[in-house]
């Protein structure tokens, strides 16, 4: 039976894919800025940040209204519940676009310390995870949520490495402190990204298993 | 009376049951003196209530449960869901042999209430219905008797006389049903005087002036309004604390809210019986999952 209710769902879904799809459109848009040099689009990005704002209130209202009106159960509950989160987590990673944008805007000021190598493969490994998992979203995929969750610890580690030669470069030459710890801020809200990538494929795995897995190794095994 | 009681009752210890005895029972659960608990008629208590083996029901050629299993645990309170003529109310009425008393019905299988089997032989259906007291969809108060008589008749028909005594289980089973405080100034009044919810309250205190161990609920709140319904919940809410309920619910928020577990029947079968909040979150089965948010039914 087609209830009108799912036709409420299928909108509050659709919402959510506009917003992630923004979301991965503003942090591909900081990269680029970063990468490329350019000021205009690091500009963009900044700008850009207020139409994810509005979303995530939008998409939160919807939700609460549906559970006031709806009492919804079973695979319905855990779509809303999981739906605030989802909205939450891709906002905090607009903010964390806007924020490599900021960098990028001050590494513009000084040359090139050197060719980008690690931080474009983390930001590689943080746009797939955040594009899996919302694949494991769309697709109703929850072991592809669950490789997501594996490859943070990949990220994890360029972050690692990344700060330790950036630390050498400082002690050899002060004058690129400045740029050093621009980037360190890059990589770091790369980091904190695949953080967000993470949790979002633990709602997944929730919103399609009913299983929390967060913070539980042993639960990582479908 | 008292001879019916020993020979029906075997297992029962202290013949707690006599009539005589009855009055001082008390209300709420006991540790005798072993220091094990008791029910509120002095029956030991158990983990599970009902122990339901391969029941089947029939109306007639009309089979309307089918080979079911299912155990309820002792208080707790157990919420059976699932749409029109699943065979709930059928079940329900199983638990107290009140199915039998419709003409051409028949059952198969057993169904245990603390170990003892409610169909053996030389087993009392009037004294299985007391232990096991119902409480109907529709207020049913005794319309010529006032609010007092209608909660003591069932202890005067069992034999208790004392006046003092009828008094008191008559308040305490008043208090227990939320209601003395609203009709402890008029108990001559007749019962039909009372609200809606008032007289739903009302019966539910009748039900437990005998002091069952057991109460059945059928739809027991569908005819009232929200806020007699909230008082009932909050009702069911206390006597869990002493009582085994089981409950029949077409609204399925109630059965979310006031139950502990819920059993969701399809055409005669158990399909799926969890606690509670599992099945309202992450049901196992699908035809629970459409039948809990609306899907189906």
């Amino acid at each position: 039976m087609e209830r009108h209710f799912d036709q409420e769902l299928a909108d509050l879904k659709e919402n959510l894919l506009r917003m992630a799809a923004f979301t991965e459109q503003s942090l591909a848009q900081a990269l680029k800025a970063l990468v490329q040099r350019d000021d205009a689009l690091a500009k963009k990005v900044d700008a850009d940040d207020a139409v994810l704002d509005k979303l995530e209130i939008e998409i939160d209202d919807r939700c609460v209204k549906l559970l006031a009106l709806r009492q919804p159960t079973a695979t319905d509950l855990r779509f809303i519940t999981m739906a605030m989160r989802l909205s939450g987590e891709l906002e905090r990673i607009g903010d964390q676009a806007v924020n490599i944008a900021h960098r990028a805007e001050e590494l513009n000021r000084e040359p090139l310390l050197k060719p980008l190598v690690d931080i474009p493969r983390m930001a590689d490994h943080a746009q797939g995870m955040i594009h899996n998992s919302l694949d494991a979203f769309v697709y109703a995929k929850p072991n592809l949520a669950r490789e997501v969750i594996k490859r943070d610890e990949k990220v994890d580690l360029l972050n690692r490495q990344l700060h330790r030669e950036l630390t050498s470069f400082m002690i050899e030459d002060p004058h690129t402190i400045t740029r050093c710890l621009n980037l360190m801020s890059v990589a770091h809200n790369l980091e904190r990204i695949a953080d967000h990538a993470t949790n979002i494929a633990e709602d997944i795995v929730y919103l399609y298993e009913g299983r929390d897995i967060r913070h539980q190794n042993e639960l990582m095994t479908p | 009376m008292n001879a019916s009681v020993a020979v029906t009752q075997p297992r029962r210890e202290g013949a707690a049951l006599k009539t005589k005895d009855s009055q001082s029972l008390p209300l709420t659960r006991l540790a005798t003196p072993g220091g094990k608990e008791t029910t509120p008629r002095g029956t030991p208590v158990s983990e599970v209530a009902f122990e339901v083996d391969n029941l089947s029901c029939w109306f007639g050629q009309h089979q309307a449960v089918q080979d079911l299993s299912l155990q309820i645990p002792a208080r707790a309170v157990t919420a059976i869901i699932g749409p029109s003529g699943c065979g709930k109310s059928t079940f329900l009425r199983s638990l107290n042999r009140m199915h039998e008393l419709v003409r051409g019905s028949r059952l198969s299988g057993q169904i245990r209430l603390f170990g003892e089997n409610i169909y053996g032989p030389r087993i009392d259906p009037t004294l299985i219905r007391r232990r096991v007291g119902m409480v109907f969809q529709k207020s049913n108060p005794f319309p010529t008797m006032s609010i007092r008589e209608n909660v003591t008749v069932g202890l005067r028909l069992n034999g208790v006389r004392n006046r003092v005594a009828l008094e008191e289980r008559m308040e305490r089973a008043l208090r227990m049903a939320a209601l003395w405080e609203e009709v402890k100034d008029h108990l001559d009044r007749p019962g039909t005087s009372l609200s809606g919810g008032q007289q739903q309250r009302l019966c539910i205190a009748r039900a437990l002036a005998v002091q069952p161990d057991v109460l059945l609920m059928d739809e027991p709140a569908s005819a009232l309004d929200p806020i007699a319904t909230t008082k009932i919940e909050e009702l069911i809410q206390e006597l869990k604390k002493d009582y085994t309920i089981v409950i029949v619910t077409h609204n399925m928020q109630q059965a979310a809210r006031c139950s502990d577990y819920t059993a969701f029947f399809y055409m005669g079968r158990l399909i799926e019986c969890d606690k509670t909040d599992k099945v309202f979150t992450n049901p196992s089965n699908k035809q629970t999952e459409d039948y809990v948010s609306g899907r189906f039914g």
